[in-house]
């Protein structure tokens, strides 16, 4: 009799055990796309280690993702066109649909209903219920007399359920209202020669779009558009002969640090440093390579900055104080993305080439923990849910 | 055959040195096919069929010439995101790569 309630006792606790190991909270937790293999990994911050796999996403090699305003679900835009939503808790695809033919990225809404993809073929937004993933609204990017319509790029969520992106064909920043999705409501601004990508600022009032056509980027003040787009940091390029650019950089609301914005030029091997009050040049700084993403670390204390091909072997990490490289690392081969845990004690770092994760300590700027996954690229947390652009 | 001989003699008189290049070594084949896949691949994406820069499959470029495909690797394009590749990839490499994008480009292995 004393036996079996032992017995009872202990498969008691064990169930208890067992219900602790399910429940638990998304707010550290994170994806590493796997570009090759269409597949990510599910990561969790805290404790540095992989709680998960899902395959069966299509193809991933330019994919990006925002997550659901519970931190649950990540919705993965893949190149394909594919829009997969992945439950991170129980590791498994909870729907996927093929909404274009080819796609760059997408954002989600101020209330965490919509989630809109960005799209090249063709031309133009989607908006999806954040639930089902139904079509609630299509907005082609026409342009033009001959109803052609334009790649879209820098798609980013403004508050009151705004969206803001450019035309990389028209020279154009379109934003696009879908408080009523049955009806979009958008407005363009002529910007510039061939926008390639796009960013708000964290508080969502300034829209800012890089060029590649021209030296200088685009911006609108979102809280009077009817001013319509200003150039910054105008004739960057001095006038001489642009660097080849071997990839495109990444422009998001991270480059933000220090009441300044951290921008990188375009066919210069420079990060351009500008006031986010006056939006006037405060300085240039000379890195490596053609910059690719240029990340502040969220307290803006130190800003990251990785390359493009050839030179993607590196990162040089700027001091946002003195505004100089203060140190130059090499995480592994073909460094693709980096994502800081929420609060910046740490940096994630994707090494494609070497099948690797590794993360760094940003106070010592060494390596605390190294895991394998297959051809990583974009590496996103669930913190970005909160943040406006993100 | 015809055709395909027609093709190389006017590309020889075109690009001489193109076409008196040898092939590249079987493991610089892998390097290259990695680079064009991946790196290349993140305009014009994974499979080839596109992004920012147009697709690049067999069907994409069935109108266009070898030594037109050379030209543009070595020396970009003014005016659009294409690159020269001229100091990274020497003319065996150049000319091989338009070849297999004719032919359809190898996968990773």
């Amino acid at each position: 009799m004393k036996k079996s309630f032992c017995v009872l006792l202990l498969a008691l606790a064990s169930l208890l055990a067992q219900a602790e190991t399910v429940l638990r909270g998304t707010g550290d937790l994170g994806i590493v796309i796997e570009r090759a293999s269409g597949s990510v990994q599910i990561v969790d911050t805290t404790h540095q280690t992989v709680i998960g796999h899902v395959a069966g996403l299509g193809d991933l090699s330019h994919a990006s993702a925002v997550f659901s305003r519970d931190q649950r679900y990540a919705y993965i835009f893949g190149r394909d066109g594919g829009l997969s939503k992945v439950d991170l808790l129980t590791a498994t695809l909870v729907k996927r649909i093929l909404q274009a033919g080819n796609s760059i990225g997408g954002a989600i809404s101020q209330d965490g209903r919509l989630v809109v993809s960005q799209n090249y073929e063709p031309g133009g937004i989607k908006a999806f219920d954040a639930e089902t993933l139904a079509l609630v609204a299509d907005v082609p990017s026409t342009y033009g007399s001959e109803g052609k319509r334009s790649k879209v790029v820098g798609l980013a969520d403004l508050p009151g359920q705004r969206f803001a992106y450019a035309l990389f064909d028209a020279g154009e920043i379109r934003i696009t209202d879908l408080s009523d999705p049955a009806h979009p409501k958008t407005l363009a601004y002529p910007a510039g020669k061939q926008p390639y990508d796009g960013l708000v600022t964290p508080d969502g009032r300034y829209y800012i779009a890089g060029l590649f056509g021209e030296d200088g980027l685009a911006l609108l003040d979102t809280w009077q558009p009817d001013q319509g787009v200003r150039k910054v940091l105008a004739g960057y390029g001095k006038g001489e002969e642009p660097l080849p650019v071997y990839k495109m950089p990444h422009l998001r609301g991270w480059s933000i640090a220090n009441g300044r914005a951290y921008l990188p030029a375009i066919g210069r091997h420079e990060v351009l440093v500008v006031d986010t009050r006056s939006w006037e040049e405060v300085s240039r700084i000379a890195v490596k390579s053609q910059p690719v993403f240029v990340m502040a670390r969220p307290d803006g204390r130190e800003v990251w900055v990785n390359f493009a091909f050839p030179d993607n072997g590196w990162v040089q990490v700027i001091d946002t104080r003195s505004n100089t490289v203060s140190d130059t690392l090499q995480p592994g081969k073909a460094v693709l993305h980096m994502e800081f845990t929420p609060r910046g004690e740490a940096v994630w770092i994707s090494a494609r080439d070497d099948n690797r994760v590794n993360i760094y300590d940003t106070a010592s700027h060494k390596v605390l923990r190294s895991f394998a996954a297959e051809s990583p690229s974009g590496i996103l947390f669930t913190a970005r849910a909160t943040r406006t652009g993100f | 055959m015809q055709r395909g001989l027609g093709l190389v003699m006017s590309l020889m008189a075109a690009v001489p040195a193109l076409a008196q290049s040898s092939q590249p070594t079987l493991e610089r084949q892998q390097t290259l096919i990695h680079m064009v896949r991946q790196d290349c691949g993140s305009c014009h994406g994974l499979t080839l069929k596109g992004g920012l820069g147009p697709a690049l499959t067999a069907d994409a470029l069935h109108e266009r010439s070898m030594d037109a495909l050379a030209a543009t690797i070595i020396n970009g394009r003014p005016g659009t995101p294409m690159p020269p590749f001229q100091g990274l990839l020497n003319e065996a490499d150049v000319q091989w790569i338009a070849r297999q994008l004719l032919a359809g480009f190898p996968e990773i292995r």
